[in-house]
């Protein structure tokens, strides 16, 4: 195949991926299990944590932020896949000009895209009444975008298995997630958790995410900020590997 | 292989675990040619068309679309098919408008050309006055209407369609065949799988026929059906019953007798003696004739008749 072949089938995919983000974006993002998972049930967490008790707003805002951030970038891509299959569009979607990876690459940039503007809500709160200040914006935008990036695509894997009902892979995406916001420095900073938390937190993304939010917001650190932006590439890249090569392994039993 | 074969393949092989799903499978469509795949449940068809529409890969053997292979470069030839799946849906929180354009979105129609051409299908298959509802108020029968139109929406060279008919009202199931002769006026190349062997026989040029993974036969419907000689059957009837009808097995060339009804069907390699015999015997019992017919075999003797005997081998 040539070159120039091969640069139009590239963009053309690029394309395509970008088609099946706007179908997930009007499909999914208001479909029940999007909004309850990936915003209700963090923010009523949340504030479960947060009332009545004295919190500190660099512990508040950060974690807040951070865990809006992965939760709603989670939430859409372990809908998608099992909700395609189980309404009978899926097989008509692979039959289209579109690689597996194409197609899981709008499924993750759903998630980016959904992350990415809910989350500037508890941000804009965080600026206007708690203090927050953008004290590295570039940085903050680039971990905003990466942090997304990087739990779309766990998100993504996630809806791996080739689970018949959509309800079962949410069911496996909270037990996945639920416990991470415990062990990644939201509620409890990182540097009060016991030796083995620090080593459970050292292999969570979220820690990094809520690490590099308290360093944009007031300027505080627990690891160097390229370890944050590091670690944040590291985890997006192994998940959507990970993601498509689940994806590849149980496509013939999801048909 | 012959150069005016748009589809052409050979030796395709997919094993799922232990079992072997299509086996060793080779055959070529012509250009224009509708081409029916038929097969008992569970006989490979789906298999088949899913590695021919690149939505899994063969495990062994090849299959090339107008030249492409479909494991080497399957963007391009899925940019050039028009895919109706077995088991497959429109979005149901679009409406059938929002469900044309992203398909021709997906496949890189251009923004007018889709417009117009998503106006066009709506209005053939009679769903333009409800464009703008979603579809999840639509019946089967309008779904299925929608999910042939959206695979249009490209002007593709070659459509697979894997049961399009299958479970539809009556009415819907004429428009869709109305439409597949159309497509074949226009010069399309349509693979079409169908459990329904009158429509395979109506519509396809030639037909294959797979069971267990391998074609047990690949020919014109006619032609198939004359292979099978000894199925040819003449079907009479007379003015009375005749008490003994062991006259009628003692006949040379009748492979077989039934009484249907009032009438007779005896089935023989030799309408024509049979037919003799059959007047001197109504001479000679002062029978008249009420009706004769000579019939061959349907395509449905033919399918079972070739399936039975795969089946037959399988279990020896």
């Amino acid at each position: 195949m040539s070159k120039l072949h091969t640069k139009r089938t590239f963009l053309y995919t690029l394309k395509a991926s970008l088609v099946i983000t706007e179908k997930n974006a009007r499909i999914y993002y208001l479909k029940a299990p999007v909004i309850i998972f990936g915003i209700l049930f963090p923010v009523f967490f949340f504030l479960a944590f947060a009332l009545g008790k004295k919190v500190v707003p660099f512990i508040l805002v950060p974690g807040l932020v951070a865990m809006t951030l992965f939760f709603t970038s989670s939430s859409v891509g372990p809908l998608i896949t099992p909700w395609e299959r189980n309404a009978k569009t899926y097989e008509r979607l692979l039959a289209s000009p579109v690689s597996l990876s194409s197609i899981l690459l709008g499924d993750m940039l759903a998630g980016v895209i959904f992350g990415v503007i809910i989350s500037s809500i508890p941000l804009t709160i965080g600026i206007l009444f708690f203090n927050a200040k953008f004290f590295h914006p570039l940085f903050l935008a680039g971990n905003i975008v990466l942090s997304s990036l990087c739990f779309s695509s766990l998100g993504v894997l996630l809806a791996s298995p080739a689970a018949e009902a959509p309800s079962q892979v949410m069911m496996l995406s909270s037990l996945v997630r639920f416990p991470l916001i415990f062990i990644s420095g939201i509620f409890i900073p990182l540097d009060k958790l016991p030796f083995w938390g620090k080593v459970i937190a050292f292999i969570s993304p979220l820690t990094y995410t809520v690490d590099a939010m308290k360093y944009s917001l007031y300027d505080l650190k627990s690891y160097p900020a390229f370890i944050n932006i590091l670690a944040l590439l590291f985890f997006s890249f192994v998940f959507f590997s990970i993601a498509l090569k689940m994806h590849r392994k149980n496509l013939i039993k999801a048909l | 292989m012959s150069e005016s074969s748009v589809i052409q393949v050979s030796n395709l092989k997919k094993v799922y675990g232990k079992t072997v799903a299509v086996d060793n499978v080779s055959f070529e469509v012509k250009k224009g040619e509708i081409f029916g795949f038929l097969g008992p449940n569970g006989a490979g068809k789906t298999t088949t068309i899913r590695m021919l529409t690149g939505v899994i890969l063969p495990d062994e053997g090849e299959a090339k679309i107008l030249g492409i292979d479909i494991k080497e470069d399957p963007i391009s030839v899925k940019k050039i098919m028009g895919v109706v799946p077995e088991v497959c849906n429109v979005y149901v929180d679009l409406s059938s408008w929002d469900n044309m354009i992203l398909t021709g979105k997906i496949y890189g129609v251009k923004r007018k050309e889709r417009e117009e051409k998503a106006e066009e299908l709506l209005k053939k298959f009679g769903l333009w006055e409800r464009k703008d509802e979603k579809t999840r108020k639509f019946s089967k029968g309008m779904k299925q209407r929608l999910i042939l139109a959206m695979s249009l929406i490209h002007e593709p060279k070659i459509l697979f369609l894997d049961e399009p008919t299958s479970g539809l009202d009556v009415q819907s199931t004429r428009m869709i065949r109305k439409i597949i002769e159309e497509l074949r006026l226009k010069g399309k190349t349509i693979f079409l799988t169908t459990h329904n062997i009158e429509e395979a026989n109506l519509l396809c040029d030639r037909i294959a026929i797979i069971n267990k993974g391998k074609i047990v036969a690949i020919d014109s419907p006619e032609k198939l059906k004359s292979t099978f000689k000894r199925m040819q059957s003449v079907e009479v009837a007379f003015d009375r019953i005749p008490e003994d009808i062991r006259w009628l097995h003692s006949i040379p060339y009748v492979n077989e007798c039934k009484k249907l009804g009032d009438k007779f069907r005896v089935y023989t390699k030799d309408p024509d003696s049979l037919i003799k015999e059959l007047v001197n015997f109504a001479e000679k019992n002062n029978l008249k004739f009420i009706s004769l017919n000579t019939l061959g075999p349907s395509l449905e003797d033919v399918f079972v008749a070739l399936t039975e005997k795969v089946e037959a081998k399988y279990h020896e």
